[in-house]
Protein backbone atom coordinates (compact mmCIF):
# COMPACT_ATOMS: atom_id res chain seq x y z
CA UNK A 1 0.00 0.00 0.00
CA UNK A 2 1.44 3.34 -0.98
CA UNK A 3 1.23 6.34 1.28
CA UNK A 4 0.33 9.74 -0.04
CA UNK A 5 3.41 11.92 -0.53
CA UNK A 6 4.32 13.97 2.52
CA UNK A 7 4.08 17.64 1.68
CA UNK A 8 7.35 19.50 2.04
CA UNK A 9 7.68 21.70 5.12
CA UNK A 10 6.82 25.28 4.29
CA UNK A 11 9.57 27.63 3.28
CA UNK A 12 9.97 30.58 5.62
CA UNK A 13 10.19 34.18 4.51
CA UNK A 14 10.79 37.17 6.76
CA UNK A 15 10.25 40.78 5.61
CA UNK A 16 12.27 43.45 7.41
CA UNK A 17 10.04 46.28 6.10
CA UNK A 18 13.17 48.36 5.95
CA UNK A 19 11.86 51.50 4.31
CA UNK A 20 8.98 52.37 6.62
CA UNK A 21 8.28 52.47 10.33
CA UNK A 22 5.00 50.61 10.18
CA UNK A 23 6.14 47.39 11.85
CA UNK A 24 7.28 47.63 15.45
CA UNK A 25 11.10 47.39 15.57
CA UNK A 26 10.76 45.23 18.70
CA UNK A 27 8.58 42.69 16.91
CA UNK A 28 10.85 42.59 13.89
CA UNK A 29 13.96 42.18 16.03
CA UNK A 30 12.43 39.43 18.15
CA UNK A 31 11.15 37.46 15.16
CA UNK A 32 14.44 37.72 13.31
CA UNK A 33 16.38 36.76 16.42
CA UNK A 34 14.31 33.64 16.99
CA UNK A 35 14.69 32.66 13.36
CA UNK A 36 18.46 33.02 13.70
CA UNK A 37 18.45 30.97 16.90
CA UNK A 38 16.60 28.16 15.21
CA UNK A 39 18.38 25.77 12.90
CA UNK A 40 15.87 26.43 10.16
CA UNK A 41 16.83 27.75 6.77
CA UNK A 42 14.91 30.82 5.75
CA UNK A 43 14.80 33.77 3.41
CA UNK A 44 15.00 37.31 4.74
CA UNK A 45 14.26 40.27 2.54
CA UNK A 46 14.78 43.91 3.37
CA UNK A 47 11.45 44.99 1.95
CA UNK A 48 8.80 43.02 0.07
CA UNK A 49 7.41 46.22 -1.43
CA UNK A 50 10.75 47.00 -3.02
CA UNK A 51 11.07 43.46 -4.39
CA UNK A 52 7.55 43.65 -5.77
CA UNK A 53 8.21 46.99 -7.44
CA UNK A 54 11.33 45.54 -9.01
CA UNK A 55 9.54 42.31 -9.96
CA UNK A 56 12.37 40.53 -8.24
CA UNK A 57 12.74 36.95 -9.49
CA UNK A 58 13.05 35.64 -5.94
CA UNK A 59 9.33 36.31 -5.48
CA UNK A 60 8.53 34.05 -8.41
CA UNK A 61 10.77 31.33 -7.02
CA UNK A 62 9.17 31.56 -3.60
CA UNK A 63 5.67 31.55 -4.98
CA UNK A 64 6.42 28.52 -7.12
CA UNK A 65 8.26 26.56 -4.45
CA UNK A 66 5.22 25.21 -2.63
CA UNK A 67 3.94 25.92 0.86
CA UNK A 68 5.31 29.07 2.46
CA UNK A 69 4.94 31.03 5.68
CA UNK A 70 5.58 34.74 5.38
CA UNK A 71 6.19 37.04 8.34
CA UNK A 72 5.28 40.44 6.95
CA UNK A 73 2.13 42.56 7.07
CA UNK A 74 -1.51 42.22 6.01
CA UNK A 75 -2.30 39.06 4.01
CA UNK A 76 -4.26 41.06 1.43
CA UNK A 77 -1.28 43.35 0.82
CA UNK A 78 1.18 40.45 0.63
CA UNK A 79 -1.04 38.56 -1.80
CA UNK A 80 -1.21 41.44 -4.23
CA UNK A 81 2.42 42.49 -3.80
CA UNK A 82 3.40 39.07 -5.09
CA UNK A 83 0.76 39.20 -7.80
CA UNK A 84 2.07 42.59 -8.94
CA UNK A 85 5.43 40.90 -9.49
CA UNK A 86 3.82 38.22 -11.66
CA UNK A 87 4.40 35.79 -8.82
CA UNK A 88 0.98 34.78 -7.51
CA UNK A 89 1.20 32.93 -4.21
CA UNK A 90 -0.54 29.56 -3.91
CA UNK A 91 -3.85 30.36 -2.22
CA UNK A 92 -4.10 27.11 -0.36
CA UNK A 93 -0.48 26.89 0.69
CA UNK A 94 0.45 30.33 2.00
CA UNK A 95 0.19 31.58 5.55
CA UNK A 96 0.92 35.25 6.16
CA UNK A 97 1.81 36.31 9.69
CA UNK A 98 1.02 39.95 10.24
CA UNK A 99 3.75 41.62 12.28
CA UNK A 100 1.81 44.89 12.22
CA UNK A 101 -1.09 43.58 14.25
CA UNK A 102 0.01 40.39 15.99
CA UNK A 103 2.27 40.05 18.99
CA UNK A 104 5.74 38.63 18.78
CA UNK A 105 4.62 35.48 20.56
CA UNK A 106 1.72 34.96 18.16
CA UNK A 107 3.90 35.45 15.11
CA UNK A 108 6.58 33.09 16.40
CA UNK A 109 4.11 30.44 17.46
CA UNK A 110 2.62 30.33 13.98
CA UNK A 111 5.97 30.59 12.26
CA UNK A 112 7.44 27.60 14.07
CA UNK A 113 4.28 25.54 14.18
CA UNK A 114 4.49 22.48 11.93
CA UNK A 115 0.95 23.24 10.85
CA UNK A 116 0.32 25.53 7.91
CA UNK A 117 -2.85 27.62 8.14
CA UNK A 118 -3.44 29.15 4.73
CA UNK A 119 -4.96 32.59 5.12
CA UNK A 120 -4.65 34.45 1.85
CA UNK A 121 -7.94 36.19 1.10
CA UNK A 122 -10.04 34.87 -1.73
CA UNK A 123 -12.51 37.28 -3.20
CA UNK A 124 -13.58 40.48 -1.54
CA UNK A 125 -12.35 40.76 2.03
CA UNK A 126 -14.61 42.45 4.53
CA UNK A 127 -14.57 42.89 8.27
CA UNK A 128 -16.39 39.56 8.60
CA UNK A 129 -13.30 37.86 7.22
CA UNK A 130 -10.98 39.27 9.88
CA UNK A 131 -9.30 36.55 11.93
CA UNK A 132 -10.52 35.95 15.43
CA UNK A 133 -8.03 37.13 18.03
CA UNK A 134 -5.18 34.69 17.90
CA UNK A 135 -5.02 32.27 20.74
CA UNK A 136 -1.72 30.71 19.85
CA UNK A 137 -0.49 28.37 22.49
CA UNK A 138 2.69 26.89 21.08
CA UNK A 139 5.80 27.19 23.19
CA UNK A 140 7.68 29.93 21.40
CA UNK A 141 10.74 29.46 23.56
CA UNK A 142 11.30 26.06 22.11
CA UNK A 143 10.84 26.27 18.38
CA UNK A 144 11.51 23.07 16.53
CA UNK A 145 15.04 22.83 15.32
CA UNK B 1 16.29 54.36 -11.54
CA UNK B 2 16.34 51.04 -13.38
CA UNK B 3 14.02 48.88 -11.33
CA UNK B 4 14.56 45.79 -13.39
CA UNK B 5 18.25 45.26 -12.64
CA UNK B 6 18.87 42.20 -10.53
CA UNK B 7 19.74 42.91 -6.91
CA UNK B 8 22.52 41.12 -5.06
CA UNK B 9 21.53 38.11 -2.97
CA UNK B 10 23.63 37.17 0.06
CA UNK B 11 23.73 33.55 1.22
CA UNK B 12 24.75 32.65 4.78
CA UNK B 13 26.32 29.25 4.40
CA UNK B 14 27.06 26.87 7.29
CA UNK B 15 27.15 23.55 5.48
CA UNK B 16 29.90 21.17 4.48
CA UNK B 17 33.33 22.79 4.46
CA UNK B 18 32.28 25.60 6.76
CA UNK B 19 31.89 26.08 10.51
CA UNK B 20 28.48 26.59 12.02
CA UNK B 21 27.99 30.01 13.51
CA UNK B 22 26.63 30.99 16.91
CA UNK B 23 23.14 32.45 16.91
CA UNK B 24 24.29 35.89 18.05
CA UNK B 25 26.77 36.25 15.19
CA UNK B 26 24.23 34.91 12.72
CA UNK B 27 21.68 37.47 13.87
CA UNK B 28 24.22 40.30 13.81
CA UNK B 29 25.26 39.45 10.26
CA UNK B 30 21.69 39.02 9.10
CA UNK B 31 20.55 42.26 10.71
CA UNK B 32 23.49 44.24 9.32
CA UNK B 33 22.71 43.04 5.81
CA UNK B 34 18.97 43.69 6.03
CA UNK B 35 19.52 47.16 7.44
CA UNK B 36 21.66 47.93 4.39
CA UNK B 37 18.92 46.62 2.11
CA UNK B 38 20.36 43.24 1.06
CA UNK B 39 18.24 40.10 0.71
CA UNK B 40 19.67 37.19 2.66
CA UNK B 41 19.19 33.44 2.43
CA UNK B 42 20.13 31.24 5.31
CA UNK B 43 20.73 27.99 3.51
CA UNK B 44 20.18 24.57 5.05
CA UNK B 45 18.97 21.10 4.34
CA UNK B 46 15.80 21.00 6.41
CA UNK B 47 13.60 23.27 4.36
CA UNK B 48 13.56 24.68 0.87
CA UNK B 49 14.99 28.05 0.05
CA UNK B 50 14.97 29.78 -3.28
CA UNK B 51 17.26 28.02 -5.76
CA UNK B 52 20.08 29.87 -7.45
CA UNK B 53 19.33 31.62 -10.69
CA UNK B 54 20.76 34.50 -12.67
CA UNK B 55 20.74 36.74 -9.59
CA UNK B 56 24.30 37.61 -8.54
CA UNK B 57 25.24 36.03 -5.22
CA UNK B 58 27.68 36.60 -2.41
CA UNK B 59 28.13 33.41 -0.36
CA UNK B 60 29.55 34.10 3.08
CA UNK B 61 30.76 31.45 5.51
CA UNK B 62 33.41 30.65 8.08
CA UNK B 63 35.32 28.51 5.68
CA UNK B 64 37.26 25.52 7.01
CA UNK B 65 38.93 25.19 3.67
CA UNK B 66 39.21 27.55 0.74
CA UNK B 67 35.83 28.12 -0.86
CA UNK B 68 35.23 26.17 -4.05
CA UNK B 69 36.43 27.48 -7.35
CA UNK B 70 33.44 28.60 -9.27
CA UNK B 71 33.15 29.05 -12.94
CA UNK B 72 29.98 31.02 -12.30
CA UNK B 73 30.77 34.63 -12.89
CA UNK B 74 27.76 35.64 -10.81
CA UNK B 75 29.04 34.14 -7.53
CA UNK B 76 31.49 35.66 -5.08
CA UNK B 77 32.74 34.16 -1.82
CA UNK B 78 33.16 36.02 1.45
CA UNK B 79 33.64 35.70 5.16
CA UNK B 80 30.76 35.42 7.60
CA UNK B 81 32.03 38.19 9.82
CA UNK B 82 29.22 40.35 11.23
CA UNK B 83 31.52 43.37 11.44
CA UNK B 84 32.41 43.37 7.76
CA UNK B 85 29.69 41.43 5.98
CA UNK B 86 27.71 44.51 4.96
CA UNK B 87 30.83 46.08 3.45
CA UNK B 88 31.57 42.85 1.58
CA UNK B 89 28.04 42.89 0.22
CA UNK B 90 28.37 46.50 -0.79
CA UNK B 91 31.60 45.74 -2.66
CA UNK B 92 29.98 42.80 -4.45
CA UNK B 93 26.95 44.92 -5.29
CA UNK B 94 29.19 47.55 -6.86
CA UNK B 95 31.14 44.89 -8.77
CA UNK B 96 27.95 43.40 -10.22
CA UNK B 97 26.42 46.84 -10.80
CA UNK B 98 23.37 45.67 -8.89
CA UNK B 99 20.89 48.36 -7.87
CA UNK B 100 21.67 50.35 -4.77
CA UNK B 101 19.24 49.23 -2.06
CA UNK B 102 17.03 51.96 -0.75
CA UNK B 103 17.81 54.35 -3.60
CA UNK B 104 14.07 54.57 -4.16
CA UNK B 105 11.60 54.42 -1.30
CA UNK B 106 9.06 51.80 -2.35
CA UNK B 107 5.82 53.76 -2.15
CA UNK B 108 3.35 52.84 -4.86
CA UNK B 109 -0.22 51.61 -5.27
CA UNK B 110 -0.98 47.90 -5.17
CA UNK B 111 -4.25 46.87 -6.78
CA UNK B 112 -6.49 44.29 -5.15
CA UNK B 113 -7.99 42.71 -8.26
CA UNK B 114 -10.50 40.80 -6.12
CA UNK B 115 -12.11 44.17 -5.49
CA UNK B 116 -11.19 46.20 -8.57
CA UNK B 117 -14.03 46.72 -11.03
CA UNK B 118 -11.82 48.31 -13.69
CA UNK B 119 -13.76 51.55 -13.41
CA UNK B 120 -10.66 53.59 -14.35
CA UNK B 121 -11.27 56.24 -11.67
CA UNK B 122 -7.66 55.89 -10.54
CA UNK B 123 -6.32 56.27 -14.06
CA UNK B 124 -8.45 59.35 -14.58
CA UNK B 125 -7.43 60.83 -11.25
CA UNK B 126 -3.68 60.31 -11.11
CA UNK B 127 -1.75 63.12 -12.73
CA UNK B 128 1.60 61.46 -12.49
CA UNK B 129 1.13 58.67 -15.01
CA UNK B 130 1.35 55.87 -12.46
CA UNK B 131 -1.56 53.94 -13.99
CA UNK B 132 -2.10 52.51 -17.42
CA UNK B 133 -3.93 49.64 -19.04
CA UNK B 134 -2.59 46.30 -20.16
CA UNK B 135 -3.23 44.88 -23.64
CA UNK B 136 -6.58 43.53 -22.37
CA UNK B 137 -7.49 47.08 -21.25
CA UNK B 138 -7.24 46.12 -17.62
CA UNK B 139 -6.06 48.77 -15.19
CA UNK B 140 -2.53 48.24 -13.94
CA UNK B 141 0.26 50.08 -12.17
CA UNK B 142 2.78 50.84 -14.89
CA UNK B 143 5.11 53.49 -13.50
CA UNK B 144 5.33 52.86 -9.79
CA UNK B 145 8.37 55.08 -9.35
CA UNK B 146 6.32 58.05 -10.59
CA UNK B 147 4.19 57.79 -7.45
CA UNK B 148 4.57 60.59 -4.93
CA UNK B 149 5.88 59.26 -1.64
CA UNK B 150 3.29 59.22 1.16
CA UNK B 151 0.48 60.28 -1.17
CA UNK B 152 -2.52 57.90 -0.96
CA UNK B 153 -4.85 60.16 -2.97
CA UNK B 154 -5.78 57.64 -5.67
CA UNK B 155 -6.81 55.09 -3.06
CA UNK B 156 -9.26 57.66 -1.72
CA UNK B 157 -11.08 57.98 -5.01
CA UNK B 158 -11.38 54.22 -5.53
CA UNK B 159 -15.03 53.36 -4.90
CA UNK B 160 -14.17 49.75 -4.02
CA UNK B 161 -11.23 50.40 -1.67
CA UNK B 162 -9.21 48.27 -4.07
CA UNK B 163 -6.04 50.35 -4.00
CA UNK B 164 -3.56 49.65 -1.24
CA UNK B 165 -0.39 51.32 -0.12
CA UNK B 166 1.11 48.64 2.15
CA UNK B 167 3.24 51.17 4.03
CA UNK B 168 0.31 53.42 4.80
CA UNK B 169 -0.52 53.86 8.47
CA UNK B 170 -4.18 52.84 8.52
CA UNK B 171 -6.64 50.42 7.03
CA UNK B 172 -7.93 49.56 4.57
CA UNK B 173 -5.33 51.44 2.53
CA UNK B 174 -2.59 49.45 4.26
CA UNK B 175 -4.18 46.17 3.20
CA UNK B 176 -6.36 45.60 6.23
CA UNK B 177 -9.84 44.22 5.65
CA UNK B 178 -12.42 46.57 4.16
CA UNK B 179 -15.35 47.62 6.33
CA UNK B 180 -18.71 49.01 5.28
CA UNK B 181 -17.69 52.41 6.54
CA UNK B 182 -14.65 52.29 4.28
CA UNK B 183 -16.93 51.78 1.33
CA UNK B 184 -18.85 54.88 2.34
CA UNK B 185 -15.86 56.76 1.07
CA UNK B 186 -17.71 56.72 -2.23
CA UNK B 187 -19.90 59.32 -0.58
CA UNK B 188 -16.84 61.34 0.30
CA UNK B 189 -15.74 61.21 -3.30
CA UNK B 190 -19.10 62.62 -4.33
CA UNK B 191 -18.73 65.31 -1.72
CA UNK B 192 -15.37 66.28 -3.12
CA UNK B 193 -16.85 66.47 -6.57
CA UNK B 194 -19.80 68.58 -5.54
CA UNK B 195 -17.66 70.87 -3.46
CA UNK B 196 -15.29 71.39 -6.30
CA UNK B 197 -18.05 71.87 -8.79
CA UNK B 198 -18.24 68.65 -10.77
CA UNK B 199 -14.80 67.21 -10.53
CA UNK B 200 -11.37 68.31 -9.52
CA UNK B 201 -10.14 68.73 -13.04
CA UNK B 202 -13.07 70.66 -14.37
CA UNK B 203 -12.70 72.99 -11.42
CA UNK B 204 -9.04 73.43 -12.17
CA UNK B 205 -9.86 74.03 -15.82
CA UNK B 206 -12.48 76.60 -14.91
CA UNK B 207 -10.12 78.33 -12.63
CA UNK B 208 -7.47 78.22 -15.28
CA UNK B 209 -9.83 79.91 -17.75
CA UNK B 210 -10.81 82.54 -15.23
CA UNK B 211 -7.16 83.09 -14.40
CA UNK B 212 -6.35 83.41 -18.10
CA UNK B 213 -9.09 85.96 -18.47
CA UNK B 214 -7.66 87.97 -15.63
CA UNK B 215 -4.17 87.66 -17.06
CA UNK B 216 -5.48 89.49 -20.09
CA UNK B 217 -6.32 92.40 -17.85
CA UNK B 218 -3.63 92.43 -15.24
CA UNK B 219 -1.10 89.62 -15.93
CA UNK B 220 -0.85 88.97 -12.22
CA UNK B 221 0.91 85.65 -11.79
CA UNK B 222 0.73 85.92 -8.02
CA UNK B 223 -3.05 85.92 -8.17
CA UNK B 224 -3.06 82.90 -10.46
CA UNK B 225 -0.86 81.03 -8.05
CA UNK B 226 -3.12 82.00 -5.16
CA UNK B 227 -6.12 80.66 -7.07
CA UNK B 228 -4.43 77.37 -7.70
CA UNK B 229 -3.33 77.10 -4.11
CA UNK B 230 -6.83 77.83 -2.86
CA UNK B 231 -8.22 75.05 -5.00
CA UNK B 232 -5.60 72.58 -3.90
CA UNK B 233 -6.06 73.55 -0.27
CA UNK B 234 -9.74 72.64 -0.58
CA UNK B 235 -8.77 69.22 -1.78
CA UNK B 236 -6.17 68.90 0.94
CA UNK B 237 -8.66 69.80 3.64
CA UNK B 238 -10.80 66.86 2.57
CA UNK B 239 -7.96 64.39 2.39
CA UNK B 240 -5.64 65.69 5.03
CA UNK B 241 -3.00 63.05 4.54
CA UNK B 242 -2.09 64.16 1.04
CA UNK B 243 1.32 65.74 1.58
CA UNK B 244 1.56 69.46 0.87
CA UNK B 245 4.59 68.89 -1.32
CA UNK B 246 2.52 66.59 -3.50
CA UNK B 247 -0.14 69.22 -3.93
CA UNK B 248 2.47 71.85 -4.65
CA UNK B 249 4.22 69.65 -7.17
CA UNK B 250 1.08 69.24 -9.24
CA UNK B 251 1.54 70.47 -12.77
CA UNK B 252 0.25 73.84 -13.92
CA UNK B 253 -3.51 74.11 -14.51
CA UNK B 254 -2.94 73.86 -18.28
CA UNK B 255 -0.79 70.80 -17.84
CA UNK B 256 -3.35 69.29 -15.49
CA UNK B 257 -6.06 69.83 -18.08
CA UNK B 258 -3.94 68.20 -20.77
CA UNK B 259 -2.98 65.21 -18.58
CA UNK B 260 -6.53 64.78 -17.35
CA UNK B 261 -7.81 64.78 -20.92
CA UNK B 262 -5.22 62.18 -21.91
CA UNK B 263 -5.99 59.98 -18.91
CA UNK B 264 -9.70 60.35 -19.47
CA UNK B 265 -9.36 59.37 -23.13
CA UNK B 266 -7.31 56.36 -22.16
CA UNK B 267 -9.85 55.37 -19.52
CA UNK B 268 -12.78 55.89 -21.89
CA UNK B 269 -11.08 53.81 -24.55
CA UNK B 270 -10.49 51.00 -22.08
CA UNK B 271 -14.04 51.21 -20.80
CA UNK B 272 -15.47 51.21 -24.33
CA UNK B 273 -13.55 48.05 -25.07
CA UNK B 274 -15.05 46.43 -21.99
CA UNK B 275 -18.61 47.09 -23.13
CA UNK B 276 -20.40 44.15 -24.68
CA UNK B 277 -20.11 44.41 -28.39
CA UNK B 278 -23.35 44.83 -30.31
CA UNK B 279 -24.22 41.81 -32.34
CA UNK B 280 -24.16 42.59 -36.04
CA UNK B 281 -27.58 42.77 -37.64
CA UNK B 282 -28.33 41.07 -40.86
Amino acid sequence: MSHPPVPPPPALLYCHCQYAQVVSPEVKAAVLKKLCESDLPFEAVPDLCELSARRDPSLKRLAAAGPVKIAACFPRAVKWLFAAADAPLPLGATEVLNMRTRSTDEVLASLFSPELRPNLPEGKVTAADAPASAGASADVNHPPS
Amino acid sequence: MALHDLPLRVVLYEGSGAESVDAESRWAAMNALLERGFAVTRAGAERPVSPADATPMLVVARWQQPPPDSADAKVRWGSLDPATVAEQAEAARAEFSSPTPGAWRPWFPVIDYDRCTNCMQCLSFCLFGVYGVDPEKRIQVQNNDNCKTNCPACSRVCPEAAIMFPKYKAGPINGDVVSDSDLNREKMKIDISSLLGGDVYSLLRDRSERARSRFGKERDSDKALAERQKCLNKLASLAADIPAEVLMSLPSPEEIARKAAEASAKAQSALADQSPRTAPTT
